[in-house]
């Protein structure tokens, strides 16, 4: 869902912008932001679906506890986008269907 | 590469690792700092090395005192490791850690565990739309990002940090709706019995006093009383309205941003993983590691201290963090026991004083029933989405606890690890059979705690 972004950025200390791909679009972000706050700030309100209902979900904590913001990062799926931090050039995108909780996510899967 | 010849081993640089990191670097310990983090800082001062905000007032000074601490790490010889994750630990205090893709294991002389808290996950209806999320993480874009949410905006739970955070958007020039308070009324009268341990540290009770004066000033405002709080979807499947109750009156706002927050709990991800003893805090309604007056848990040499052993705020942490790390300097015979308690005067009477004012906020700002044992269409495991109704039919069952629960329903089982789910699980469960809490206990914990990809596995049993 893009769309207007409800997020807005403040007046920064630094002026350092870098360019991520988001969804395919490019969008003007800082170093320091997470994967996450990118996709927030480029107006996706929604980071995953539910693995179960199917229902959109979005960044609840930012600090590596829900696992709601599982995105495709540079076309790896299931990171935790809170937790890293964007690069110049990234392709961020938005986890599609059920997060495949394999090969790429070992933790997270109890024995 | 494996063992190492490190005397400690820290995990998390918030205020507590880093003043420990600090104290152990500077009496000569080899000491390693491991955080996820990219930068030093914790939750309180996360980005503190880098604040996104220009305007300095918007988080005010309490934030930037975190700078000192910061600084303090560079002037050591530490051996501070940002952007590393701890994701399993031994009993013969072996850490596995994994950072830019690598694995490896260390194993510290002594281990101390400094990885704070969370904030207490906040189950009610519709908790899981886009558009809600913790005041944290707001907080965190606002720091790391200089992002704020645009209206319509609503605040809504109960503690310190909900006002902070409030009064930190408003400094921003962000409109607040309002502000729903759930604290119970009748926790105010239970909070006032431990007044007087809250008078030995009025500069908090002060600074609580000034935010509400701060946003009473802002107009904003604060709907007090609040109960049945849901959050509806709007046409496009995020959140579109607030609706609650106060007293008698049914009420629903409009909102695309709806901000929760019930206090902070210790992230026991790690120490459970160990199985050290954990005592249930029935006062803030959460596990802590069990661990004596330096931060010693229940294994010998593995130490936890700050949030993470108990919440009592990051001056407190700070504190803990320094009297850890003159009891491991103590037991490696760096220091005499007479160095150590003369070193350590200061830092206990802080942590005191901190503790003192503990009690009156975890009275008044318990959360409200409806959030520790929510109602049954609530989601209570958000990853695999088992409902709060489920659970209380399984306790009804006979189903024992939370870990026998995990393997009829899946609670606990997805990507989160019953970060999101245990303390609710447990405490439904608990209530539904009547029985304590510590009778019902928690998840088994197993690692790895954090994700890793395979490749990061295989390269760490070389
Ligand atoms: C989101 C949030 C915001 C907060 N904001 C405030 C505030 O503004 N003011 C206030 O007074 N209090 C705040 N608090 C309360 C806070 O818990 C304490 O004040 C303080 O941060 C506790 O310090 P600490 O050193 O114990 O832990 P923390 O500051 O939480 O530091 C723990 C560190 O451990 C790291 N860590 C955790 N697990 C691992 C692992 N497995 N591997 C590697 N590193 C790990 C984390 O990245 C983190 O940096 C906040 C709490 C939260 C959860
Ligand atoms: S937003 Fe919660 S883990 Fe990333």
């Amino acid at each position: 869902m893009p769309g207007a972004s409800k997020f807005e950025r403040l007046a920064c200390a630094s002026n350092d912008w870098i360019q991520v791909m988001v969804e395919g679009q490019p969008v003007k972000v800082r170093p320091g932001d997470s994967a996450a706050a990118a996709l927030l700030a480029a107006g996706q309100s929604a980071a995953r679906t539910s693995a179960v209902s199917g229902d959109p979900r979005a960044p609840y904590c930012l600090m590596g506890i829900c696992f709601e913001c599982l995105l495709e990062i540079d076309g790896v799926p299931n990171v935790q986008g809170c937790m890293v931090q964007v690069a110049d050039g990234m392709n961020i995108r938005r986890q599609q269907g059920a997060p495949v909780l394999n090969d790429s996510l070992a933790a997270g899967v109890p024995a | 590469m494996s063992a190492h010849d490190v005397d400690l081993a820290i995990i998390g640089a918030g205020p507590a690792g880093m003043a420990a990191a600090a104290t152990a670097a500077q009496l000569g310990l080899k000491t390693v700092l491991l955080d996820e983090q990219k930068g030093p800082g914790g939750q309180i001062y996360r980005s503190i090395t880098q604040p996104a905000p220009a305007d300095e007032n918007i988080l005010g000074k309490d934030y930037y005192h975190g700078r000192s601490l910061a600084l303090a790490l560079k002037n050591t010889s530490l051996d501070y490791r940002p952007g590393t994750s701890v994701w399993a630990l031994d009993q013969d205090l072996t850490l596995s850690l994994s950072g830019n893709g690598q694995s490896q294991r260390i194993r510290p002389r002594r281990l101390l565990i400094a990885t704070g808290a969370q904030e207490r996950p906040v189950p009610f209806p519709g908790w899981t739309l886009p558009g809600v999320m913790t005041c944290g993480a707001a907080q965190i874009l606002l720091k790391s990002s200089a992002l704020v949410p645009t209206q319509p905006l609503i605040l809504a739970g109960s503690g310190p940090l909900l006002l902070l955070i409030a009064a930190q958007l408003h400094r921003a020039g962000v409109a607040i709706e309002a502000i729903l308070d759930t604290t119970p009324p009748r926790h105010y009268l239970a909070a006032l019995k431990y007044l007087p341990g809250a008078l030995r540290n009025l500069p908090l009770l002060a600074k609580g006093a000034g935010l509400l004066a701060e946003l009473r000033r802002a107009g904003i405002r604060r709907i007090t009383g609040v109960s049945e709080l849901r959050a509806l979807a709007g046409p496009d499947g995020t959140l579109g309205q607030v609706r609650f109750r106060q007293g008698k009156k049914a009420q629903t706002l409009s909102a695309t941003t709806l901000l929760v927050h019930q206090g902070v709990v210790p992230n026991v991800q790690l120490s459970r993983s160990l199985n050290l003893s954990h005592d249930w805090d029935q006062l803030q309604q959460c596990w802590r590691p069990h661990t004596d007056s330096w931060g010693e848990s229940s294994l010998p040499g593995l130490f936890v201290a700050g949030d993470g052993a108990g919440i009592a705020g990051a001056l407190a942490a700070e504190a803990f963090g320094k009297l850890a790390a003159l009891q491991i300097a103590r037991q490696l015979n760096v220091i005499s026991a007479q160095q150590r308690d003369q070193q350590s005067q200061r830092a206990r009477r802080t942590l005191n004083q901190q503790r003192a004012i503990r009690p009156f906020l975890d009275a008044l700002y318990s959360p409200a029933r409806e959030f520790l044992l929510p109602a049954d269409e609530t989601l209570v495991c958000r990853c695999e989405e088992v409902t709060a109704g489920e659970l209380r039919r399984l306790a009804r069952d006979g189903c024992p606890g939370p870990n026998q629960a995990k393997a009829f329903c899946r609670a606990g089982m997805g990507p989160c690890q019953g970060r999101m789910c245990g303390l609710t699980v447990s405490q439904l469960m608990a209530d539904e059979r009547q029985v304590p809490n510590s009778e019902i206990g928690y998840y088994q914990i197993r690692s790895p705690i954090k994700p890793l990809r395979l490749g990061e596995l295989a390269d760490s049993a070389h």
